[in-house]
């Protein structure tokens, strides 16, 4: 473990600064090319740029390779491969409106380098009964994973600093789990995500300098849910990933098709005077994560932001629970 | 209503620890047998079937217990 320890810490190093040093060049780019859109939750008519997903994509790509050159493991491979694709595809996505399937279906063949690369192991570990040899019943698993953890990601990036901020919180605890399982190399090679979002996190907090876009948010969820196959750990993500399961899964059974948010034609949420957000009475909008926390009266979008995060960290522990119980069975 | 969202995200993780023990114990010891090379395609089935049914009532569980936590929070 311990000749992990240098790959580890170079690694973080790049994934941070990479991010951290091109976002304000990237804002620069985009201002100039005018691809800004509406912060639609501030009084005044602020525009912010977007995507900020190539900074993203560059962080993940060059901390991954240098962990390569140290690890030689073909998970990375796997991994920085599924993670581009979901960036072109966030990226399409961000440039043409495409239609409400295009997503799911294009993440699923995003999800293909995993199984080419045979870099899962078909045995589903759950906590406290031990595993579960599903050989066929896996594929679909990993064919489905990436574009449940993508458009889980992407759904959850309706405020300033949430889905930034949020991957940092989720990220961190899925790589405290894989060392408590005792999967140590996974555990280096899911370290950058962490880093890149916290460095993102910087730009896109509350005021956002800059959105990640479909592009960064495709990118960040895609390689969560590939780092949770190649881990093994995908019972645990599911548990940390919890509070964006729950705004998807409300979202979902409130609409009750596969659906883009901008197909939505009511509003879950609206302002008051003082420029809060307030829950709205709509009932053919949908149901949603900040719909349900406003629904207790009026907050502002950091009230909700930071609500969001202490919702992060309780299944971030639940999470570390689950790794635990990951070693006791019954 | 957020002791409300804490209490469904308790109540998410407990459905999983059950979930995982149903999956463990009904879909693991499955077996076929007697049709050769075609065991392990009509084993994934099977398996596959239930694994979609369970996955159902979960998502119906799930349904159930956020009306009854969140009616029960907007009432209060």
């Amino acid at each position: 473990m311990i000749d992990l320890v240098i790959p580890a810490f170079v690694s973080c190093i790049i994934a941070f600064f990479v991010v951290f040093v091109t976002i304000p060049p990237l804002i620069k780019f985009l201002e100039k090319r005018n691809m800004a859109v509406k912060d639609m939750n501030k009084k005044e008519d602020i525009m912010v740029v977007r995507p900020g997903g190539p900074s993203i994509i560059l962080g993940i790509i060059v901390s991954e390779i240098v962990l390569y050159a140290f690890l030689q493991l073909n998970e990375i491979i796997a991994i920085i491969i599924t993670t581009t694709a979901a960036f072109a595809i966030g990226y399409v996505d961000d440039r043409k409106v495409m239609g409400g399937w295009f997503k799911p279906v294009a993440l699923a063949i995003a999800a293909i380098p995993i199984i080419a690369f045979g870099v899962y192991d078909t045995n589903l570990a759950f906590p406290l009964f031990g595993e579960v040899q599903i050989p066929a019943l896996y594929l679909g698993l990993i064919i489905l994973m990436i574009p449940i953890t993508g458009n889980t990601i992407n759904s959850i990036d309706v405020l300033n600093g949430v889905a930034s901020g949020f991957m940092v919180i989720t990220s961190f605890s899925l790589s405290i789990c894989l060392f408590i399982v005792q999967n140590y190399e996974i555990a280096i090679v899911s370290l950058p995500l962490a880093f890149v979002s916290l460095a993102f996190y910087k730009y896109h907090k509350i005021p956002s300098k800059i959105f990640p876009g479909d592009s960064g948010a495709l990118t960040l969820g895609a390689m969560y849910g590939s780092i949770a196959i190649v881990g093994g750990v995908e019972i645990i993500a599911a548990v940390a990933l919890l509070p964006a399961v729950i705004n998807s899964f409300l979202f979902l059974s409130s609409v009750k098709r596969i659906v883009e948010h901008r197909q939505i034609k009511g509003k879950p949420v609206d302002h008051t005077d003082d420029f809060k957000l307030k829950a709205t009475d709509d009932k053919t909008a949908p149901v949603t994560l900040v719909r349900l926390l406003l629904a207790g009266g009026p907050l502002s979008e950091k009230q909700v932001g930071f609500t969001i995060f202490k919702l992060a960290i309780f299944s971030g522990i639940l999470a570390v629970i689950t790794a635990f119980m990951m070693g006791v069975s019954i | 209503m957020k002791a409300g969202i804490y209490g469904f995200l308790f109540a998410m993780w407990i459905l999983i620890l059950i979930g995982g023990g149903i999956v463990v114990t009904l879909l693991g010891p499955i077996t076929i047998t007697g049709y050769g090379d075609m065991n392990w395609f009509i084993g994934s089935v099977i398996k596959a079937v239930i694994a979609i049914i369970l996955v159902v009532i979960w998502i119906l569980i799930l349904s159930k217990i956020k009306n009854w936590i969140f009616k029960k929070e907007i009432k209060s």
